[in-house]
């Protein structure tokens, strides 16, 4: 017997009896204030929100609130006249000199203040993770109310790799000091478009 | 290998000595619990969610041979090479087999107590191969060459002046910094590089999704992902207790784990890994390391449902106090006294001892393991295999002896409190353990039974 085969025999042997599984259908959060919600949440665990109404104004707050002399770049053909269109074959390697990323979400969850993004958007699978700073563009009508929302939306989903991100990187390893920006983004801005 | 040589209470006697830092340690973990109640409480149908986690688990266990063939199925479909391993060296044999395949010789890995539990480090390091652990805290404990101390985090029983030190020693920042702020800008740097040069990353597995193939890291740092999307070969360790069913579990699992672990609604980054990239090739191995010995437990298979929160350490009074480096095992705490025995129980025969039994773990676990059962229920299995400690056996037939007759146990009792009133030193020292940190009381008068049969003599027996 190989060992793939000797442990699952010994987990055959040695399983309970059948246990059934719940139903979860009942739990979902109520649709009321998502976008309120949402805003509060992702505020206090450290992002930053602004409600704008245009890619237009997406880029007047960019300009007024990170260096446009350093590296930006998108995933969005909307902000593609303002800054640099990402490369999809580039060396991820590549992008460590990223300041910013604008990327959009494919859901947002108003509970814990996440963004689901399904590798597509991002581009790479580095970028939410090695750029200085991070930005989504979460049109409001993608907010829902909890995970269970979220995850009947996404199903199996047509993805290599999706994540949910839910503020900058933290750490409070030393001292449980909280300190932004343990190896990825520094902060995290989502500009929630109405 | 580790070396064993003294027990819980030993170690912990060690670690209260300098009562400052253990009231800050104390403290610091307090907190962390505090906030897990404070983010509970936002959620009203909490108990519902913690019962329904249990439940999913329950089911997971009673049917993990084919969640398992159905998750190897499903990763193969999405291209990730899989592997299965029965013990530690079988692991760690896997893991340099792929990396030697390739010809590489360094590999930055993410947090995984299974690779801890394994001691893959070290043997890579035998055979030429560096690895950096890139969760800040274990890379702390790394440079100073200690495990980790708690799962969640890795280095809380250390101040940050240690951890200056520590990097002014290894790293060269100047002496004396121990700004946390000023300290983690540092490493980051420093890591940074470490990601974009190495080729090879290993992380662990938080959940495993049988029915899709893909399983979800979680951190908070971003490590994991530095290493996993910058990497040409992604290696991913897990115990095959870490299956779920079905993707929609996830939903009551990440509304669980970081409330429960940090207070946090979620970690920062749930990543779902399914398939390589273009040109990368991915890993999963599959371990059971004992488990499969503790599903035949039937007393003990319940603490395979832990999903690695740490509240029970957070909340635990003889953690926060005796540190988790005392447990002398990679899972600290009171989660690691009821796995650890399973491993080995004759080394970890003092674990299960390591409590009051209290119960504050199993009320504040996610998946509502009964952990203070299981310490108890370990008690009875660790005296009967004969792997107790000599003065605990002992102490027990004394009892057994002293409660087993009216006669015996008035004579002691009198014994008892005539020692206390009138020659407290005879106790009241080094000998005694109950002693330390204690002062004896003073001995009552008499017993409630000498009390009873004094006052009939009296009043009589038939008064009002």
């Amino acid at each position: 017997m190989n060992t793939r085969e000797s442990i699952l025999a010994a987990v055959l042997k040695n399983q309970p009896p059948a246990s059934p599984l719940p139903d979860i259908s009942a739990f979902k959060g109520s649709r009321q204030d998502v976008v309120d919600n949402y805003q509060a949440v992702f505020t206090s665990i450290g992002g930053i929100v602004h409600v704008v109404n245009s890619f237009a104004e997406i880029n007047d707050r960019i300009r007024a609130n990170f260096d446009p002399t350093k590296r930006i770049i998108t995933t969005l053909p909307a902000m593609a006249g303002y800054v640099e269109l990402m490369s999809a074959t580039a060396d991820p390697r590549t992008f460590d000199d990223v300041e910013l990323a604008v990327i959009d979400a494919q859901l947002a969850v108003a509970e814990n203040g996440a963004v689901w993004l399904p590798e597509q958007h991002m581009g790479q699978r580095i970028i939410p993770y090695i750029c200085q700073h991070l930005a989504v563009v979460v049109p409001a009508e993608i907010i829902v109310p909890t995970l269970h929302e979220a995850y009947a939306q996404i199903g199996a989903g047509d993805y290599g790799f999706a994540a949910f991100i839910g503020g900058p990187s933290k750490t409070a390893d030393i001292e449980q000091a909280l300190v932004m920006g343990a190896h990825g983004p520094i902060t995290m801005t989502v500009f929630i478009l109405v | 290998m580790e070396t064993k040589t003294k027990d819980h209470a030993a170690l912990a006697e060690a670690f209260i000595k300098d009562e400052e830092h253990v009231n800050w340690h104390d403290g610091a973990l307090w907190w962390i619990r505090q906030k897990r109640d404070i983010a509970s409480k936002q959620i009203p149908e909490w108990e519902a969610l913690r019962e329904a986690a249990s439940q999913i688990k329950s089911n997971v266990l009673s049917n993990l041979h084919d969640y398992l063939l159905q998750f190897e199925a499903n990763l193969i479909k999405n291209g990730i090479t899989v592997h299965w391993a029965s013990d530690a060296e079988e692991h760690n044999r896997i893991v340099y087999s792929i990396l030697k395949a390739k010809e590489i010789n360094q590999m930055i890995k993410s947090k995984s107590m299974l690779t801890e539990e394994c001691h893959l480090n070290e043997y890579l390091a035998e055979r030429g191969i560096d690895v950096i652990n890139s969760d800040l805290g274990e890379y702390i404990q790394q440079l100073d060459n200690e495990p980790p101390s708690h799962i969640v985090l890795p280095c809380i029983h250390k101040r940050k002046e240690e951890i200056g030190e520590i990097f002014h020693e290894h790293l060269g920042t100047e002496k004396g910094v121990s700004d946390p702020t000023t300290l983690t800008r540092f490493a980051r740097r420093h890591l940074r590089n470490a990601f974009i040069t190495r080729r090879a990353a290993l992380t662990g597995v938080n959940f495993a999704v049988a029915e899709t193939g893909e399983y979800v890291v979680c951190t908070n740092e971003g490590n994991a992902d530095m290493g996993a999307h910058l990497s040409d070969v992604q290696i991913a360790s897990m115990g095959i207790e870490k299956i779920v069913p079905q993707k929609k579990h996830l939903g009551i699992f990440l509304r669980l784990l970081a409330r429960s672990a940090t207070g946090q609604p979620i970690t920062i980054y749930s990543s779902h890994f399914k398939k390589p990239r273009e040109g990368q090739e991915m890993h999963l191995i599959l371990v059971d390391l004992g488990r499969t010995r503790q599903l035949g437990r039937p007393e003990f298979r319940e603490s395979l449902k832990c999903i690695k929160c740490g509240a029970c350490m957070n909340t635990c009074p003889v953690y926060r106090k005796s540190g988790g480096l005392s447990y002398h095992n990679t899972i600290s705490g009171p989660i690691g006294a009821i796995l650890a025995p399973n491993l080995d129980m004759k080394r970890h025969a003092d674990l299960p001892f390591a409590s009051t039994l209290c119960g504050s773990c199993s009320n504040v676990c996610p998946v509502k393991i009964t952990i203070h059962d299981q310490l108890y229920q370990w008690r009875q299995v660790i005296v009967k295999e004969g792997f107790a400690a000599n003065t605990k056996v002992l102490g027990m037939k004394a009892m057994a002896w002293t409660l087993s007759s009216p006669g015996s146990y008035a004579r002691m009792g009198r014994a008892g409190r005539w020692v206390l009133n009138n020659i407290p030193f005879a106790i009241n020292n080094k000998l005694n353990p109950w002693y330390k940190q204690r002062e004896m009381p003073d001995g009552p008068k008499e017993s409630f039974g000498e009390w009873y049969a004094r006052n009939q003599k009296e009043n009589g027996s038939d008064k009002k």
